[in-house]
């Protein structure tokens, strides 16, 4: 399992303990998923679920990722792949930014995992209502998703970015949360607009000028004059996102979060109800 | 004879294997290593020892199958959109010179291997079809002005028209699943039928077909010379054996450029179309793994077909093997 496994350059910054931990890991994950219904049966790249890609295969997965997520907007994984192999760089500015905040630094060195199996589910729902993880909650069964149906990372060439990569995935939903939009066409293209003037992920800006290209006048008018400016101003002054341990702050209040990561409440409340079958 | 013989030594030692593995994919083990009471001489050839390969990984034989099965149930689904995009459209020109050198008459029977989604069966029945009403249309122009009696005493006859029957068999599910869709929006309604079995180990009596068929489904059995016994066994004598298989260019420019295109395009094509690189993987690497024209050949006749020859497709990407029981 440990071949191909091992780019000394990428290993400067990491510790011993991390390395031999991750050999143990790579042991695990081979038995882990050698039930699954995905081939990820052999570790055979950086992290699993890697697949070596040239450049040329990247840039004609790009277009037929982008090709493909326009024709289907339910196609997440093309998405997830478009965002993969477009957001090279914009992932090495996240690196930065996140290993310059001390609370990122501790992130990519836990590197944890926001899945139903980590979440204790109890203990969130007997937190006081206004707190984050009582809301978060709210959130999901509202619109009904669940923190598991992120696609995993395939096209990264760095198990660091890769990781970084997921962890935007599944912030994602708690963004939802923090910014109080649903998870409709109208809720989906402010956070986007929000992830762009943040993140800078080319993903995220195609998915913000595509987005509204689907939204009736009215919801147009509101997108323009008061969610999209709201969205674009937050996600330019506010602290990355993804440098905050979303674990440890359950009990924390929303509003008092919002706070800290310098985010205003969304000037206009979208209820779930809004959501249409499109 | 001899090959039910065979098939019963065979039976007799898979019975006394199976007290030695717990493996449950089919288990091939030599005819005559495995008789009597001690199967100890066994375990240093069971099935999970030895290994095949599965594209260019090396997996135990016993895994194979299953991987294999897993990649056909992940891609059934896109599976004739994918043929489409990555052959563009050749395929069908392949599937049909194939038919046109089976030349099928009406009241063939048909044994489809590996059809899968059912393209080869759908051609067959179109094709006998065709003949059917050639043949008729002839006996009409030929007999001029029939009276009314010549009239009526035809009825009957034509009311019976030579049954062309096509079996389509695939080990996979999700595979026959979509055919029988596709069958069903086609309107087919008589002269099909779907079975699961195993191209190893064809759920079928001897000598119970005229022509049997695997298009592009050989490279993934495990044991090709099994295979090729047990398409022996269930054809009647005179009975024709095609394989419509992925095999050698001998073209350099062209086999420069289709492995280009087969490694660098073809699992993109996958993603992007059916969202599963890694089943295109195998099938591009598969298809590198399989024996060349002339190495296939020999093993059809060691299999103990006649007259075995091969015809190359697109410069030597697809190549039709056909050989005759006799």
């Amino acid at each position: 399992m440990w071949q191909r496994l091992s780019n000394p350059f990428i290993r400067l910054n990491q510790t011993q303990s991390y390395l031999t931990s991750k050999g143990f890991k790579a042991l695990l994950v081979h038995r882990l998923f050698t039930s699954g219904a995905e081939l990820t049966y052999s570790y055979n790249g950086l992290y699993p679920g890697h697949i070596q890609t040239n450049s040329f295969q990247k840039a004609l997965l790009a277009v037929g990722s982008g090709v493909a997520a326009l024709q289907d907007p339910y196609r997440h994984d093309m998405v997830a792949v478009l965002g993969e192999t477009t957001g090279h760089l914009a992932l090495i500015n996240l690196r930065e930014r996140m290993k310059n905040d001390p609370e990122g630094y501790t992130i990519l060195t836990e590197r944890p995992r926001i899945r139903l199996s980590t979440l204790d589910l109890e203990k969130m729902a007997s937190l006081p209502v206004g707190s984050f993880g009582r809301e978060y909650l709210r959130f999901l069964e509202e619109n009904k998703v669940t923190p598991d149906s992120r696609a995993e990372v395939k096209f990264v060439d760095n198990e660091e970015l890769a990781y970084i990569m997921l962890r935007y995935r599944e912030v994602h939903d708690l963004l939802h949360t923090l910014l109080g939009m649903p998870t409709n066409m109208l809720g989906e293209v402010a956070v986007k607009w929000f992830e762009a003037a943040q993140t800078g992920l080319p993903m995220c800006a195609l998915g913000a000028v595509l987005g509204p290209l689907r939204l009736n006048a009215s919801r147009l008018q509101s997108l323009f004059t008061s969610l999209g400016p709201w969205a674009l101003q937050n996600g330019r002054r506010a602290r990355c996102v993804l440098s905050i341990f979303y674990e440890r702050r359950w009990e924390q209040s929303l509003e008092d979060l919002r706070r800290e990561l310098n985010i205003e409440p969304p000037p206009l409340t979208l209820s779930a109800s809004n959501k249409r079958r499109t | 004879m001899a090959a039910s013989v065979r098939l019963l030594v065979r039976r007799l030692a898979r019975l006394s294997h199976k007290s030695v593995t717990s493996s449950a994919a089919t288990v091939s083990c030599r005819p005559g290593c495995c008789l009597g009471p001690s199967s100890s001489r066994c375990i240093s050839d069971t099935a999970e020892d030895r290994s095949t390969h599965f594209g260019f990984e090396t997996v135990p034989e016993a895994e194979k199958a299953k991987r294999v099965y897993k990649v056909f149930e992940n891609v059934a689904q896109k599976y004739d959109v994918m043929n489409d995009a990555m052959s563009l459209g050749i395929h069908r020109l392949w599937k049909d010179m194939l038919l046109h050198v089976m030349h099928p008459q009406p009241g063939a029977r048909l044994l489809d291997v590996a059809g899968g989604t059912g393209d080869i069966s759908f051609r067959f029945l179109d094709y006998v079809l065709y003949q059917q009403e050639r043949q008729k249309r002839r006996t009409a122009g030929s007999s001029q002005t029939p009276s009314w009696q010549d009239i009526s005493d035809k009825y009957p006859t034509e009311d019976r028209p030579q049954e062309s029957r096509a079996v389509v068999c695939d080990i996979n599910k999700e595979m026959l699943k979509m055919g029988k869709q596709r069958a069903d929006s086609m309107g087919i309604t008589s002269g099909l039928s779907w079975v699961v079995g195993d191209a190893e180990e064809l759920p079928f009596d001897d000598d119970q077909f005229d022509i049997y068929t695997i298009a592009f489904g050989i490279r993934n059995v495990t044991h090709i010379d099994q295979t090729l016994q047990e398409a022996l066994r269930v054809l009647k004598p005179g009975g024709r054996f095609m394989c419509l298989e992925f095999s050698k260019v001998t073209n350099p420019v062209l086999a420069k450029l289709y492995d280009a295109y087969s490694f660098q395009v073809i699992p993109v094509l996958g993603e992007v179309i059916a969202g599963d690189w890694k089943s295109y993987q195998y099938l591009v690497e598969s298809i590198r793994k399989f024996p060349d024209q002339e190495e296939f050949k020999g093993m059809i006749e060691d299999a103990g077909f006649f007259c075995v020859r091969y015809f190359n497709f697109t410069g030597g990407v697809v190549a039709l093997h056909s050989g005759f029981k006799l």
